[in-house]
């Protein structure tokens, strides 16, 4: 009984890190725009795909793994220059069509480029289990902790300790204050974007070994991470953060205990109970920092 | 305005519908102008909610696939009468709307999109996994629909059968803006507090406007299910939801004509993208962005500023 809870959690947590890194990123971008970015779940796909391209076209694990985070960067930069930018005025639903228009554009260029087929590539440590109470837990769901576990401290130290960091912060609570204080509210936009398209290519780099990728897992993995977002409380760094382990575990207990046929459907029954019974999340009211 | 003012265009729009016949060719064609129609009356029910009353709904595709799926399965398995099912569907779906609607529409904007954007997928998976009543994702059949022993089937019946209630649609959706019902749904999306401070029972509205459009689209689920004869559970996906909102959206949001147009071009887009092979995904995308960042207030609102520098609302 007990292996079994303890396998559920392992692989509840693993994917719930990834949910987090992209419910980061839907945060990050949410918080210097107010825009729910649809293409964010793309990142994440991209993150996999380039790995496995690099890898394939024979350069180094580590060099694949750079690149296949600062590509996705460099896009979501250009989403940004691009398509955000020119559009600043228009209302949320043109913006949210806008991020879907980018996210099939990627989509359907990968899917081009490198095809239908799924792809892997192997672990970063080896494939060898780890026994733990009965359940097995694979080297990689452990690089997925930890590698989380450092963005996400890298990220309070940027938000709480640097000038950039504490600029982003400000314009987030009020764009038009932080420009009289000499904030470039125009930076803080592109940052963002290029940050948290890196926290989504970080995930998809980070998972893919376990769970395979393909041109269309962005966008499951992507509203995943709106749910996780939405759940710790939208625009809360913590919430998202908490909100994407939550949405992870309760996700696979689920899938374990009651139906794995309705894995996919479960985050979303939560975020419909969460909203009528919480409706600001669980971070939204409490929480008064915004990262 | 005078009568013939304010409906010129649904003159129009029925004189159109009127001569279509003598310059369709084939039955492909039928078709397409079939399945724009479907489109726009759909369309037409979800501007009302979002251009309208300013709300966003991201799985609208999940009550077409309630009504879909009620006229297959209910007829099917259980011997319903056709009609019976569809207003069935269209029951089911504008009660589960207005469940969900009010604990909802206390919150707003991007929860609001969360929460349907939620309901649809679930309405899918549902669909995808109850392989012994809908035929999972190969999808199920659809009996032939019947009014009084009359069989509307063929693309011509059908045809005629849609212009008819595309033109209602649109004048009923004509009257309902200039309502007082469709004052007050203006005048939340212009400003809540505002509009409850001059007596508008904000979350009643929007509740009754939410289920008034998912009614609407299970009826066209109902419609399209009978149509095409078969239904697979693509019909209630997200792609299909985002589809109906990008209608919305390029035709112009709080803009009638705008839905119809929306219809058009959506629904014509894909036959003419096909000569793309592989490239449609591509390209779809990048109108859709291009259409958004140029013309941010969608076709018809644009275009009629451009040209009439007449603005009326609801045109």
């Amino acid at each position: 009984m007990l292996s079994q809870f303890l396998q559920f959690l392992f692989s509840g947590i693993t994917v719930g890190a990834t949910y987090a890194l992209a419910a980061l990123g839907f945060t990050l971008i949410y918080n210097a725009s107010n825009v729910i970015n649809f293409a964010q779940g793309e990142f994440i796909m991209l993150g996999g795909m380039l790995v496995f391209f690099f890898m394939q076209s024979g350069l180094p694990m580590p060099l694949a793994i750079l690149l296949a985070i600062a590509i996705p960067a460099l896009v979501g930069i250009a989403l940004e220059k691009l398509a955000i930018e020119p559009a600043r005025d228009a209302e949320v639903v043109t913006l949210i069509i806008i991020t879907i228009g980018a996210s099939l554009v990627i989509r359907g260029l990968v899917q081009i480029w490198l095809g239908k087929g799924a792809h892997s590539y192997p672990a970063f440590s080896g494939s060898e289990p780890l026994h733990i109470g009965g359940a097995t837990l694979l080297p990689q769901s452990l690089w997925v902790l930890g590698i989380t576990a450092l963005v996400v401290v890298a990220l309070w130290y940027f938000f709480s300790r640097t000038l950039a960091g504490k600029a982003i912060l400000a314009t987030s609570c009020n764009p038009l204050a932080a420009q009289l204080v000499g904030i470039d509210t125009q930076w803080v936009l592109l940052v963002s974007f290029a940050l948290s398209a890196a926290l989504g290519a970080i995930g998809g780099v980070l998972l893919t070994p376990i769970t395979l990728t393909s041109y269309d897992v962005g966008i499951m993995l992507g509203l995943k991470g709106f749910v996780a977002a939405v759940v710790g409380g939208l625009g809360s760094g913590l919430g998202a953060v908490v909100g994407g382990l939550l949405v992870g575990v309760i996700e696979a207990m689920a899938a374990g205990y009651i139906s794995s046929a309705y894995k996919d459907a479960i985050p979303f029954i939560l975020i419909l109970f969460i909203l009528f019974f919480m409706p600001r999340g669980i971070f939204g009211a409490k929480v008064t920092e915004r990262v | 305005m005078s009568a013939l003012k304010r409906h010129y265009v649904l003159i129009i729009l029925a004189a159109v519908l009127l001569l279509l016949p003598l310059v369709l060719p084939n039955n492909y064609y039928y078709d397409i102008v079939i399945r724009m129609a479907i489109n726009a009356i759909l369309v037409l029910g979800l501007n009302l909610l979002i251009g309208f009353a300013g709300q966003i709904s991201l799985g609208h595709a999940g009550f077409v696939g309630i009504g879909a799926y009620a006229s297959a399965i209910l007829p099917t398995h259980f011997g319903w009468h056709p009609l019976l099912a569809m207003a069935a569907g269209a029951a089911i779906a504008s009660a589960i709307a207005a469940i969900v609607a009010r604990p909802i529409f206390r919150l707003k904007g991007h929860y609001l999109a969360m929460a349907t954007l939620g309901l649809g997928i679930i309405t899918a998976i549902v669909i995808k996994n109850e392989a012994a009543y809908t035929g999972g994702p190969d999808g199920m059949p659809v009996v032939a629909l019947a009014l009084m022993g009359f069989e509307i089937s063929g693309e011509k019946k059908w045809y005629w059968v849609l212009a008819a209630t595309l033109l209602f649609s649109f004048w009923a959706a004509r009257n309902l803006i200039d309502s007082p019902f469709g004052r007050a749904l203006r005048a939340l999306h212009g400003s809540e507090v505002a509009s409850q401070v001059m007596g508008v029972d904000v979350v009643r509205y929007k509740v009754a406007i939410f289920v008034l459009s998912a009614f609407f689209a299970s009826l066209m689920g109902s419609v399209t299910a009978h149509y095409i004869g078969f239904v697979t559970p693509n019909i209630a996906d997200f792609f299909h939801s985002i589809e109906l909102v990008t209608m919305v959206v390029i035709g112009g949001m709080a803009s009638i004509y705008g839905s119809l147009v929306g219809a058009i071009l959506l629904t014509a887009l894909p036959q003419a993208l096909s000569t793309f092979e592989g490239w449609e995904t591509v390209v779809f995308g990048a109108i859709l962005m291009f259409c958004m960042i140029f013309m941010p207030r969608g076709l018809v609102p644009t275009l009629a500023r451009r040209f009439g520098g007449r603005e009326s609302e609801g045109d």
